[in-house]
């Protein structure tokens, strides 16, 4: 039964911070094609700021701590929808493995859960309205089944970095029906959606540092 | 884009700067730079009335922060929600012990936000109650009336609700004739060209030139039809034509009507609009106790209206006479 350390894993988060610096350019340009065309800019100025605060790469931080930190930044310094979207789901995944010392895949799947759950809680969005759930849902779905017919952590993380590539690609062929997108009705469809786009960099950064603690 | 700016991700900081300057007199900053309140704010003794929202609407939403009105505003980027941290400071800064009353606009962001900040106030102490505001009644079926934004409403529902806590009503009495305000009201809008962010640089949609969009949100959310431009009365008629039979309101009637421009039209021709509306208000028996007409709610630099009409009661008449010093509303005479 593979496991990490918790209490020493603050790095994935600080690795999660470089992958939308990395794409801010590109979640921006995913946007402005249906929307605002402020999703990067957004998303970089909260994560960048929480990498500021992550001295040393995380280290001598949980992964708890790291992701309170960064869903408060979130909640505190990115408004709109983004903030409150991203900032409850890492404050809810912090709080959830917050008692624990080493995390198995039993515990990220209850982790991701929680996150899911706080997102839902703010929001009445459904399946299929074109929105981060759309990747979210079937992404945890995808990793609690990948448990259920018996694959460890390491792979069943592989699995979700597939469904939450090949969720993200689906939007492509959905119409908006919340957010800015939605004034184009059918013209939204054959764009990503940049809230589904910035959803699956976040759980393919977070499985990839996981998998790299594990091995 | 032709615009007076300076870079374009510090219009909100540069604007709020220069608004406190300004109005000195009325509105004071706080520790949290997204909040402004009222130079006399927490009134001792009183609810707290807040509010807040993306920016780009002036004078909404700090314009409506002063004596009688609201007590605090949060501040968003242009046409996105503040932080919940600004809403929940906010709350501190307008709550006297009596609680605090947070009237806004059903968009989903602000939703979102005000949600988390009451939980987080909650923490602290600070009880707060919600009134959202769905007076667009082109923005979704009547059915789903839980759809609708708000609309320009919005400012009646200040008013009231900012009179009633003044008056020393409790907060249930605040929430309940806030929430009164609301069901009575019902705005619609129209838009001729769109509107940009500084920060994106271009429109986010278009109207093509000739053309009119019935129903326009304030952040240029799609309407219920585009026609051919119509002349000002032409269109005063069909926004009364959604307006009037959705409440409905009917002969007999007392209301108020607030017609605001977007940002771009001249204020002479919401008088002309206004002009229109008044008489057509009348020929159906519905009298107009007071009315606004100015830029009371903009959408940056579109160009159209809104008309927003609200049903009085006598409790409604009494709240909207009350005196009010903001800088969007202003009054101090009574009613002739």
């Amino acid at each position: 039964m593979k496991t990490f350390d918790q209490q020493a894993a603050g790095r994935v988060i600080y690795e999660l911070t470089a992958v939308i610096q990395k794409n801010r350019d590109y979640l921006s340009e995913i946007d402005g094609a249906t929307g605002d065309g402020d999703h990067g800019v957004n998303m970089n100025k909260g994560f960048t700021k929480c990498r500021e605060q992550l001295e040393g790469g995380g280290e001598g931080r949980s992964l708890s701590e790291a992701m309170d930190l960064l869903g408060d930044i979130l909640l505190s310094e990115i408004g709109g929808s983004m903030g409150p979207l991203y900032g409850t789901f890492f404050m809810e995944m912090a709080e959830n493995i917050g008692g624990k010392a080493q995390i198995g895949a039993e515990d990220f799947l209850g982790m991701l859960k929680a996150g899911l759950a706080g997102i839902r809680a703010l929001v009445p969005t459904e399946i299929g309205d074109k929105t981060l759930l759309d990747v979210l849902v079937p992404s945890v779905a995808a990793f609690e089944t990948a448990l259920a017919v018996g694959k460890d952590f390491d792979a069943a993380l592989d699995t979700l970095k597939v469904a939450a590539a090949e969720s993200r690609e689906a939007t492509k062929d959905m119409v908006a029906k919340v957010g800015r997108a939605s004034r184009l009705g059918e013209r939204s469809r054959g764009f990503y959606d940049a809230g589904a786009t910035s959803c699956a960099l976040i759980l393919a950064s977070l499985a990839d540092s996981v998998q790299a603690l594990l091995r | 884009m032709q615009r007076i700016i300076n870079n374009p991700d510090l219009v909100v900081e540069e604007m709020l700067k220069g608004y406190v300057k300004n109005h000195r007199d009325i509105v004071a900053p706080t520790d949290n730079p997204r909040v402004v309140k009222y130079v006399g704010a927490p009134v001792p003794g009183k609810v707290g009335v807040v509010t807040g929202g993306g920016s780009g609407h002036k004078p909404a939403f700090i314009g409506y922060v002063g004596r009688n009105m609201c007590d605090a505003a949060a501040i968003g980027e242009i046409f996105s929600s503040p932080t919940a941290k600004a809403f929940c400071d906010a709350f501190a800064a307008a709550d006297a012990g009596k609680g605090v009353a947070c009237l806004y606009g059903n968009y989903a962001g602000d939703n979102m936000n005000v949600k988390l900040a009451v939980k987080m106030a909650q923490k602290q102490g600070i009880e707060v109650k919600t009134v959202v505001a769905n007076d667009d009644a082109a923005s979704a079926p009547k059915d789903q009336a839980e759809k609708r934004r708000g609309g320009a409403g919005e400012i009646f529902v200040w008013k009231v609700g900012g009179a009633k806590a003044a008056q020393g009503g409790s907060l249930d009495e605040v929430v309940a004739v806030a929430q009164k305000a609301v069901d009575n009201t019902r705005s619609v809008g129209i838009g001729l060209t769109p509107c940009t962010i500084p920060a994106v640089g271009k429109p986010n949609f278009q109207i093509e030139d000739g053309k009119m969009e019935l129903g326009i949100g304030h952040h240029g959310e799609p309407g219920v039809s585009v026609t051919d431009l119509r002349t000002a009365d032409e269109i005063a008629e069909l926004m009364l034509d959604i307006i009037l039979p959705d409440l409905p309101f009917e002969s007999g009637n007392d209301v108020a009507v607030l017609v605001s421009g977007l940002g771009a039209t001249p204020v002479m021709e919401c008088y002309v609009v206004f002009n229109r509306a008044f008489d057509i208000l009348e020929e159906k028996g519905i009298h107009v106790y007071r009315s606004y007409v100015g830029n009371y709610f903009t959408s940056l630099e579109m160009m159209g209206v809104t008309i927003t009409v609200m049903r009085l009661d006598a409790e409604l008449k009494a709240l909207l006479d009350e005196e009010a010093d903001s800088m969007g509303l202003k009054q101090f005479r009574p009613r002739q």
